[in-house]
């Protein structure tokens, strides 16, 4: 990669080895040398540039960034051949920044492309007061003003348990792996109600670089290339996959901006994930030096896919015995969760050990209340298996 | 000594940050301290009366603007800049959480800033020179997907 970067607004020379800096020091940007007209737009050459892509430091108009942004998630699906003319598919919508953008972007390109899509909009209620309730009446307003129907689906009437009475339960503590765990089982099982074939979530590049370092962090060399997968699809779960997998964050808002879209931006009031955190700082210290950083973490991860697709189909496949959802034990995670929920052993399902602990003391006993049964939906008429796209 | 206002607006969920208010209309003298100094007793500056009833952290009652230069002697004046406004903003209007809208002279990474509906990477960022009647925007980036 090209460390020394002239920069195209001040003629300046960034240094040879920025990491030598602190990582977004800006200092070396003379001021003098800052005071100029407005610039007109890198591609119509014609309006006034109101934004500098990170990707690609050009700087461009409304209307041009408008084009070139839905272009390349248009791009996006088209290369990855993500869906096929008469495809259902569930926008997995939480009001938030990303996938209200992408709901806004999937109905234009489904309209000015004729993909022949069916959308709708998915969202999960995990029960969090003063976050989820919130947040839901964003996507309720969506709902009008993108017309696309809406199913909104509770943790409260799947699993009987709110995010609120988890955390009242087990405490701030493993809270997301649980509300992770039902989460990914609510929407398959959502997804299956509307008779969708595939979900398409609001995941941007930022978010996959992010997830590509926290694997390399915590050294999961088998998440690490399944991260950067475009599309993913058990073996008969519901397609899922990222159309923003390759746009920025910062466009990603700024078109939110531009476009005046209706989100929803208030943190999880049980976010405790200081990891997280530090991995997000990280990484946005590092577009701040070179944006191009977000783009090159994830084609590093995307070095890792081809040997885990060799160990993908290791694994069988199978239902699990209590609730029929797909599972690699005989119980799936969220009934492992649920039970533990249910026994008053919350915080001592997370681990195997754990789980043989639970086990040990008998079997669940049969008043237990359990997850509703899973219906496997139709198959889908045409699937790309991940292996074969890019 | 003549002053500038400045219409302020936080998105994104930094709002939050700013006493959950997101619109402030800020008035600044012309010329400020160019080491960004902030005076914490006899202060330079205050919201314009419309605004200033709000939870807000105590305002200065609002009156003619003390110039902010006199006095200092030798000190350094610079026409007011963007990164004057945002350690004012930080130091007066800030009710929690400073890290998570400033990071040293300028924003945290994640934050982003549009003057007049234009990137401010696109202005000179803390450098751009705040003219009377210009808006600042600062958007969170980093909050909920
Ligand atoms: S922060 Fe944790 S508890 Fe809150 S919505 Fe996200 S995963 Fe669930
Ligand atoms: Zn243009
Ligand atoms: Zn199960």
């Amino acid at each position: 990669m090209d460390e020394s970067d002239e920069d195209p607004k001040t003629g300046l020379r960034t240094p040879e080895n920025p990491s030598s800096l602190r990582l977004h020091d800006r200092s070396h940007l003379d001021h003098t040398v800052l005071v100029m007209a407005p610039m007109s737009c890198a591609l119509c050459q014609n309006a006034k540039a109101i934004l500098k892509r990170p990707k690609t430091g050009q700087q461009i108009c409304k209307e041009c960034f408008f084009f070139v942004f839905e272009t390349e998630v248009h791009n996006t699906i088209i290369q990855a051949h993500l869906f096929e003319p008469g495809d259902r598919v569930a926008i997995g919508a939480s009001g938030g920044k990303d996938s209200t953008v992408l709901a806004y972007v999937m109905k234009t390109l489904n309209e000015r492309y004729n993909y022949g899509l069916e959308l709708f909009l998915l969202s999960i209620d995990e029960g969090i007061t003063g976050y989820r309730d919130d947040s839901l009446e964003t996507v309720k307003r969506n709902q009008q003003q993108y017309n696309m129907p809406l199913k909104i689906l509770s943790y409260e009437e799947l699993y009987g348990w709110t995010m609120d009475a988890i955390v009242a339960e087990i405490g701030k503590k493993n809270n997301c792996t649980f509300c992770g765990v039902f989460r990914r089982q609510a929407l398959d099982r959502g997804a299956s109600a509307l008779e969708v074939d595939h979900i398409v979530t609001g995941h941007n590049a930022d978010d996959i670089a992010e997830t590509v370092l926290m694997n390399i962090m915590r050294g999961d060399i088998a998440r690490l290339g399944r991260c950067t997968q475009i599309c993913t699809r058990g073996e008969d779960t519901i397609k899922r996959s990222k159309p923003f997998k390759y746009a920025y964050e910062k466009e990603i808002v700024m078109y939110a901006y531009f476009k005046k879209l209706d989100y929803f931006s208030t943190e999880c009031i049980y976010s405790p994930d200081a990891y997280r955190g530090h991995a997000r700082t990280f990484l946005k210290d590092l577009e701040a030096a070179r944006p191009s950083a977000i783009i090159d973490i994830i084609h590093s991860g995307e070095a890792f896919e081809l040997r885990e697709d060799i160990k993908a189909t290791q694994k069988q496949q199978q239902t699990c015995k209590r609730c029929g959802y797909m599972s690699s034990n005989d119980l799936c995670k969220a009934c492992t969760l649920l039970e533990g929920l249910e026994r008053g052993m919350a915080g001592s399902v997370i681990t195997d050990r754990a789980r043989k602990k639970l086990d040990a003391m008998g079997p669940a006993p049969d008043n237990l209340r359990t997850i509703p049964h899973f219906q496997s939906p139709r198959p889908a008429v045409s699937i790309q298996s991940p292996s074969q796209e890019s | 000594m003549s002053t500038i206002t400045v219409k302020v607006e936080f998105g994104g969920g930094l709002e939050l940050l700013f006493g959950n208010k997101r619109v402030h209309s800020i008035s600044l003298p012309s010329f400020v301290p160019a080491d960004n100094t902030i005076a914490p007793s006899s202060p330079p500056n205050s919201e314009t009366p419309l605004l200033a009833e709000s939870d807000d952290p105590p305002l200065p009652a609002n009156g003619p603007i003390p110039d902010p230069m006199k006095g200092l002697g030798e000190m350094k004046a610079k026409p007011l800049d963007v990164q004057y406004l945002m350690h004012y903003l930080r130091s007066r209007l800030l009710t929690e959480r400073p890290e998570l809208f400033m990071d040293g002279d300028t924003v945290r990474p994640g934050v982003l800033v549009l003057i007049n509906d234009t990137d401010w990477e696109l202005e000179g960022e803390g450098t751009y020179e705040i003219s009377d009647g210009d808006e600042i925007v600062f958007i969170s980036t980093l909050h909920g997907g």
